[in-house]
């Protein structure tokens, strides 16, 4: 009786959860489709769902179109260097606050996130100009200073959580030992550490890759990443769905592999610690 | 002997060596952060009490509080605060009473499991850009899009999403966009609880309903405050998805807080009424982080 029960409970729950998962995807999905179509079959009314002629020739156009692995490029220099230099000013903030900390670190903390919680939109203006003045509007090596500045708080937080998982018994075993703080945090923090450092690193490269208020108002070509790419494809003359659609899977499809793998970890550093 | 002076909470890990390098390793981080908050804001104050534009370099001059009663009073000003406070308030509605029931389902027996979730939390993965256009032109098309033609399929006129109902349109966009994070979180929360606690009602013959209403509801009552606030922070400067679908309009019907200041800088350069705008912003974000930083911080203790 009971496992009868059961069954038909994992029956309608499996088909429910597929069904709501299937249209969750559907818009994705249908890109990809979209993608491999021709533009005629892309506009064509009523669609085709997957007997269509499938080509790859849009794949090629984007490429000849505009220069798409300058922009994949800029967006892979853009979100790897401002999460590693962000990673590199966290690491010793966060080992500080976790392993040294005083009675001011928790202040300090919640300050960093408050500074998180301050709308591009309010400081738009100044950085604009800031940028004008000094020749970076456009430029890569600006994005990845905002970028970088504006993820700095999410990685502290979430390095700091990390290390204050590492239990300090280690640390003292290892000073009784006579290891000296060099020692101590290449071989007894650091391997105990990177899984920590590996989400905090996968999670802002997903947050600086997706970036898209400073992309889009401090880049307009040469430094443009791929989201201020796409965006080109909003004005009227780049209608071309088929070219829009692979273009678009070609900028999403990395980050959605990482981001699969780091959906733990997400929950995690967006929340900030509140909750896991 | 040292645990006996010192009990097991407050060892004193911290040598005065190490706390010198402790803070010696804080510093950069935090001066950092304090240029990166202060310097921008600071200037944008300073901006806002200027009449400034930049098509006509060399005219500034101090204005006083005239930049904060031209924007406040300016009816695009009572439009896209409107505008802000819909679309962040039914995003907030649609992702929590859509992602509830979601990650309830998620949290049962479920074949594939692994494989639901993946489909689930995919679009959180896909940058604005890319996520607004496939929507507006594959989607929303009100000739071609594949609404259009299933409206067409059960007999109804298509609607012509951005031009009858733009905003809606923007908030079931940016909706799609955040129903992962919502879900996410609220199956992460539904997983800690105690199973045991829930097959005790069960045997005391609690129906489904009121072991949701007693033990699961206020058991999500923290998650779905931290998600309605992490969401709020967000959804507050929603610009991406609105600058490349509609610009702001049809009118200023789907214009925003954020892309009203965007417009005000970047298309009509007057940079002291758009720094006014700005620090409106910060204003209404601040009153929000108040909250967050409270439920964080009461967590940081725990």
């Amino acid at each position: 009786m009971a496992r009868m029960a059961t069954r038909q409970r994992v029956v309608i729950s499996t088909i429910g959860a597929w069904l709501f998962g299937f249209l969750i995807f559907f818009p994705i999905l249908w890109m990809v489709l979209a993608s491999f179509k021709t533009e005629l079959e892309a506009f064509a009314i009523p669609p085709s769902f997957l007997f269509f002629q499938w080509t790859t020739e849009n794949y090629a156009a984007v490429q000849e179109r505009s220069d798409y692995f300058h922009h994949a490029m800029n967006s892979i220099i853009i979100a790897g260097g401002s999460t590693i230099i962000a990673l590199l000013i966290a690491i010793p903030a966060a080992w500080s606050m976790a392993f040294a900390p005083t009675k001011r670190t928790k202040d300090i903390l919640l300050w960093m996130l408050s500074t998180k919680m301050m709308p591009p939109v309010g400081v738009l203006v100044p950085i604009y100009l800031i940028f004008k003045t000094f020749g970076l509007l456009d430029s890569r090596i600006g994005l990845v200073f905002i970028l970088c500045l504006g993820n700095l708080p999410i990685v502290i937080w979430m390095l700091f959580t990390y290390f204050k998982e590492i239990p300090r018994d280690i640390l003292e075993a290892a000073r009784m030992d006579g290891a000296t703080i060099g020692r101590e945090l290449v071989y007894v923090l650091t391997p105990m550490a990177i899984p920590g450092l590996a989400s905090t690193l996968l999670l802002n490269l997903i947050l600086a890759w997706n970036e898209a208020f400073w992309t889009l108002n401090l880049s307009t070509s040469y430094a443009a990443p791929l989201t201020t790419f796409i965006a080109s494809y909003s004005s009227p003359e780049g209608l071309f769905w088929a070219k829009l659609s692979a273009a678009s899977t070609l900028a999403i499809a990395p980050i959605l592999v990482l981001g699969w793998f780091s959906q733990k970890q997400l929950v995690r550093g967006l929340t900030f610690g509140a909750v896991k | 002997m040292a645990a006996f002076f010192f009990p097991a909470e407050e060892k004193p890990v911290a040598t005065r060596q190490t706390q010198f390098l402790a803070r010696s390793l804080l510093t950069p981080a935090v001066g950092l952060l304090f240029i990166w908050m202060i310097v921008p804001l600071a200037l944008t104050i300073y901006f806002s009490t200027l009449h400034y534009s930049l098509l006509d370099p060399g005219s500034e001059e101090f204005i006083g509080l005239e930049n904060f009663r031209y924007f406040l009073t300016d009816p695009a000003f009572l439009a896209s605060l409107q505008n802000t406070l819909v679309l962040v308030g039914s995003v907030l509605a649609l992702t929590i009473l859509l992602g509830i029931p979601l990650a309830l389902l998620l949290d049962q027996p479920v074949i594939g499991r692994n494989f639901v979730r993946l489909m689930v939390i995919a679009p959180f993965f896909v940058m604005p850009t890319v996520s607004a256009l496939v929507w507006k032109n594959l989607l929303m098309h009100p000739v071609s899009g594949l609404f259009a033609w299933l409206a067409k399929l059960v007999g109804l006129t298509p609607v012509d999403w951005f031009n009858d109902v733009p905003l809606f349109s923007v908030i079931l966009i940016v909706a799609w966009q955040w129903l992962p994070f919502a879900t996410l979180i609220l199956l992460t929360a539904l997983q800690s609880l105690d199973e045991e606690q829930k097959e005790a009602a069960e045997m005391d013959g609690a129906s489904a309903v009121s072991t949701f209403i007693y033990i699961t509801l206020p058991h999500l009552a923290r998650p779905i405050t931290v998600v309605i606030l992490i969401e709020t922070i967000f959804l507050l400067t929603v610009f991406a998805e609105i600058y490349v679908t509609t610009g702001g309009g049809p009118g200023l019907s789907t214009t925003n807080i954020a892309f009203l200041i965007y417009a005000q800088a970047l298309i009509q350069f007057d940079v002291g009424s758009a720094s006014a705008g700005g620090l409106v912003a910060v204003v209404i974000a601040n009153i929000v982080a108040f909250f967050l930083v409270r439920i964080v911080g009461r967590n940081l203790e725990a």
